[in-house]
Order: C-alpha cells, then sequence, then structure tokens
C-alpha cells in the first residue's frame, strides 16, 4: 500500500461529493451562510450522522456550515429555571456534566448510550436532535422531558416544543435558513431518569427504546414521563403508561404499567424486527427504564 | 481547496486540501501515515481510530473516516505511529497488546490500541465490563476480544499481566518483546511539511 492514493483503493474509495465549505465562528454568520446556502446548503454538527450519509451520496449538498467554530454553542447551564445546554455540546460532554446529571439525570444517561465513545466524543446534542433519526436515542428524551429547542432564523429566535419539532422520519420544524442553537429543559430537582434500548451490538441502532423520569413521594411513583425511540416515524410520547405509573410502589406495579406501552404506537416492520415484537420490547424496556429510575 | 494546519504526531503540517477530504485518508495518503488503516469505511469498526484535540486541548478517539481533514484544522492529531518512543521503545499499550497476543489478523489492532489509549485516558483501572463497553466501537471480525480485553487489563495494571486463571496466553512472550519493537516503529515516511 506505499503508493499513495494507490490502485488498491481507486475506484472504492467513499468520499462525498464536493462542497464548498465554511466554518462561521457565530451564529448570526452560521444563519447568514446558511440562508445564503438555500436548498443547497447543510449543517455539519459533530458529522457522526451527517459524514456517513455524505459518504454513500444518501445526501450531495453543495455548502457544509460547520458549527464547530462556533463555541457559544457548547456547555450547559441554568436561564430562567431551565437547564440548558447549547446544540455544539457533545455527548460525551453531556453525559459527564456535573450539571446535567445533577438537573436532568435521564439526559446524561441518554447521552451516554449514544452509539460508541468515539461516536459521543464528536456526536452532538444539537446534531442528533435535527437528524431527527427515529432510532436516535435523545429525541425521545426531549420529547420526555417536554424540552424547548431555540430555533436561531434570519428574523430572530423563536422556541419549539419538542412535541411540535419532531414532524416526521428525519424531519424537523427546522426552516430552511434556521439553525438549532440551543435545547432546554425544565429543571426537574428530585426526579430521577432511566434510558434503556435493545439493540444487537452495542454500538448498533436501538430496535427500541425507553426513555422515563419519575418523581417518588413516600415510596410511590408521583409522576412519570415516558417517551419511546423508534416506536414510529417521531418519538412518542406514552401517555398512558404514564397515567398507569401514578401510584405504583413496586416492581409488579411497574410491569402491570408496562402493559400499555404499545398503545398509540406504530412501529416499523424492518430486517431488525415486526412491528409485533417492537411492541412486545417496548413493554419490556419500558418496565427495565421505569424500575431503573424508580429504583425498584 | 482549503488550507489545513494540523499537528500530527508531533509534527506541524500545513496543507492544501478539498473540503470533502477525509482525516484518514489525509492521514493515510497525504502525510503518509499508512498506520491508521481503513476497515469499514462507514463508521462502524473503528480501525481508523486516531486522537484528536477539542477545543478544551484534551485528545480523545475519533473515527478518522467520520471527520473531514479540516474539521481537524488547528488540531493536534496522535495515530498509531506516533504512540512509541524515538527510540522505538513501545507504549504500554501496544506491549501489552504483543505480550498478550492481543491480535490475530491484526487489521484492527491500529483502533484498538488508539481506543485503548483513549478508555484508559478517562478510566485508568476498568473493570472487564467498562473495558468491553470502552472498545464497542472497535470490532475484531477474528473476534479475538478475550486477548484484547486482556491486554488492556496489563496496560492498566502497569504492565503486569492479568490474573486471569484462565488459558492465560503466552506468557513467555514478554521476554521476546524486546526483538520485535521495530514492527512498531513509525514507518519510513519522512514527513514533508509543504510550508
Amino acid at each position: 500500500m506505499a503508493g499513495g492514493p494507490g490502485w488498491f483503493w481507486k475506484g472504492f474509495v467513499m468520499i462525498p461529493v464536493a462542497f464548498d465549505y465554511v466554518r462561521p465562528s457565530t451564529v448570526e454568520d452560521a444563519v447568514a451562510a446558511v440562508a445564503a446556502g438555500g436548498d443547497e446548503a447543510k449543517i455539519l454538527a459533530g458529522g457522526q450522522s451527517l459524514l456517513p450519509v455524505l459518504r454513500l451520496r444518501l445526501a450531495a449538498p453543495a455548502l457544509l456550515v460547520d458549527l464547530g467554530g462556533v463555541g457559544s454553542l457548547r456547555g450547559a447551564r441554568f436561564d430562567s429555571g431551565a437547564l440548558v445546554i447549547g446544540a455544539m455540546t457533545t455527548h460525551a460532554e453531556v453525559a459527564s456534566s456535573a450539571l446535567v446529571r445533577a438537573e436532568a439525570p435521564l439526559v446524561a444517561t441518554a447521552a451516554a448510550h449514544v452509539g460508541d465513545r468515539q461516536v459521543r466524543h464528536l456526536g452532538t446534542l444539537g446534531g442528533s436532535l435535527a437528524h431527527a433519526d427515529p432510532a436516535g436515542d435523545l429525541p425521545a428524551v426531549a420529547v420526555a422531558l417536554d424540552a424547548d429547542m431555540v430555533l436561531a432564523g434570519p428574523s430572530g429566535r423563536r422556541t419549539v416544543a419538542a412535541r411540535d419539532f419532531f414532524t416526521d422520519i428525519f424531519t424537523t420544524a427546522l426552516g430552511p435558513a434556521e439553525v438549532l442553537v440551543e435545547v432546554r429543559f425544565p429543571r426537574m430537582s428530585g426526579w430521577t431518569g432511566g434510558y434503556e434500548k435493545f439493540h444487537r451490538t452495542l454500538q448498533a441502532w436501538a430496535l427500541v427504546g425507553v426513555a422515563a423520569a419519575v418523581r417518588k413521594e413516600n415510596g410511590s411513583i408521583a409522576e412519570a414521563r415516558v417517551a419511546f425511540t423508534n416506536m414510529g416515524p417521531t418519538p412518542v410520547r406514552a401517555s398512558s403508561v404514564e397515567a398507569a405509573l401514578v401510584g405504583a410502589a413496586d416492581l409488579g406495579a411497574v410491569k402491570a404499567a408496562a402493559a400499555h406501552a404499545g398503545e398509540g404506537t406504530s412501529p416499523p416492520t424492518d430486517i431488525s424486527g415486526s412491528a409485533e415484537y417492537r411492541r412486545h420490547l417496548a413493554g419490556v424496556l419500558t418496565a427495565r427504564a421505569v424500575a431503573s429510575a424508580a429504583g425498584f | 481547496m482549503a488550507r489545513v494546519s494540523v499537528t500530527v504526531d508531533g509534527t506541524r503540517y500545513v496543507d492544501e486540501v478539498e473540503p470533502r477530504t477525509l482525516l484518514v485518508h489525509y492521514l493515510r495518503d497525504q502525510i503518509g501515515k499508512v498506520g491508521t488503516v481503513v476497515g469499514c469505511d462507514t463508521g462502524n469498526c473503528g480501525a481508523c481510530t486516531v486522537l484528536m484535540s477539542g477545543p478544551d486541548h484534551v485528545a480523545r478517539s475519533v473515527k478518522s473516516c467520520s471527520v473531514l481533514a479540516i474539521q481537524a484544522d488547528g488540531c493536534a492529531v496522535t495515530t498509531v505511529e506516533g504512540l512509541a518512543d524515538s527510540d522505538g521503545t513501545l507504549h504500554p499499550v501496544q506491549r501489552a497488546f504483543h505480550e498478550q497476543h492481543a491480535l490475530q489478523c491484526g487489521f484492527c489492532t491500529p483502533g484498538m490500541i488508539m481506543a485503548t489509549v483513549d478508555l484508559l485516558r478517562e478510566n485508568p483501572h476498568p473493570t472487564e465490563a467498562e473495558i468491553r463497553e470502552g472498545i464497542s466501537g472497535n470490532l475484531c471480525r477474528c473476534t479475538g476480544y478475550q486477548n484484547i480485553v486482556r491486554a488492556v487489563q496489563q496496560a492498566a495494571n502497569g504492565g503486569a499481566a492479568p490474573s486471569a486463571a484462565h488459558s492465560a496466553p503466552v506468557e513467555s512472550a514478554s521476554a521476546e518483546s524486546a526483538s520485535v519493537e521495530s514492527a512498531a516503529r513509525p514507518v519510513a515516511h519522512s514527513p514533508a511539511v509543504t510550508s
């Protein structure tokens, strides 16, 4: 292989279609670049989903706007009672942030479940949410916790609730010239969280994932939030499970509530499993995620 | 074309690259760091793992097939070729992989070693479960994970072989390690700094 690009790789190399590249250092410049690029522009966050997509030539943008130079989009802070996480904060940073672990433990736990170490070092919270992969781990967390997405566009910023943000498979409420800049999680002191997913290998996408957060009073569940990954084109909030969990004080009660898990879902049937199988998994994983969150 | 300025294994390079150039292709084809290999080409196997510094200057493992060379602008990158001392003395993780015979075909080894260096940076004394989770981004298609896990344990133990009782691998190998160090020395690609 000593011949540089070499005879061996010729014809086999998977490289993206050529594109222009800009690396703005402010949100305003990023929005301007995305607006100027129009339909031909793609936003690069950590690249852990986008780079494989580009290499497979499933997308062929003429312009990549790299948010890696926008330092203000990294990190977590408090603001008006909310835990605010910058869109370019990596999964590894989210998972290890003392602030996130204390105030939104479900977010930290789920971030630690994304991909593998290498992916978590570059992949970002905002990138994951904006990519809106039905099998991605974090959209369900945002929906379970009633997070708000803050979008920056040419005419300023607007906030979209997580439940309205995910509109279809790989599709969000982001406008053509908008950039997801931060995610606001309501401060939930006293809540605990659990995230469970079933996948064939540690780094594989979730066949099904369950994000659960609970608040207990006197040993039983007083409030619960549950949402599913990959049980439909967008994250599914499990309202009937949440209602059934109120008052649960042991694993048996949690399992009984988890039996509602398939309701209102439209999971895909694909090479990894049927819709029926996924409904079964959702029940099992719901019980595990809630039990882990509640300490049952 | 775009200009990229990057420090690789301690040497600074400034080059013109196409924005679509992947870091692994830049490392291999443009500056000759062929110790870093391309495995699956899809971000799954981790064979191309290198360390790349972030905004906080901490070097973390990344899959260089899923990073654009231009994203490494201003960063420090360490490949498997940058681990050994200049006199050829192996890095403790390299030595552990050799002594525990933590490879079969060897293709995953550069990535496994870099993933291990990264894991031990954050968790110097991982449990076996933490090791297996920590290297889950790296696939060994020979399925030779047992010895890889032992090598990580040995490296975490400061070079002492793990005490696993069952079917311990070639313990005599340690005596031979000095004679094979040249195998892991940086290969003779003199860095060509273009400016």
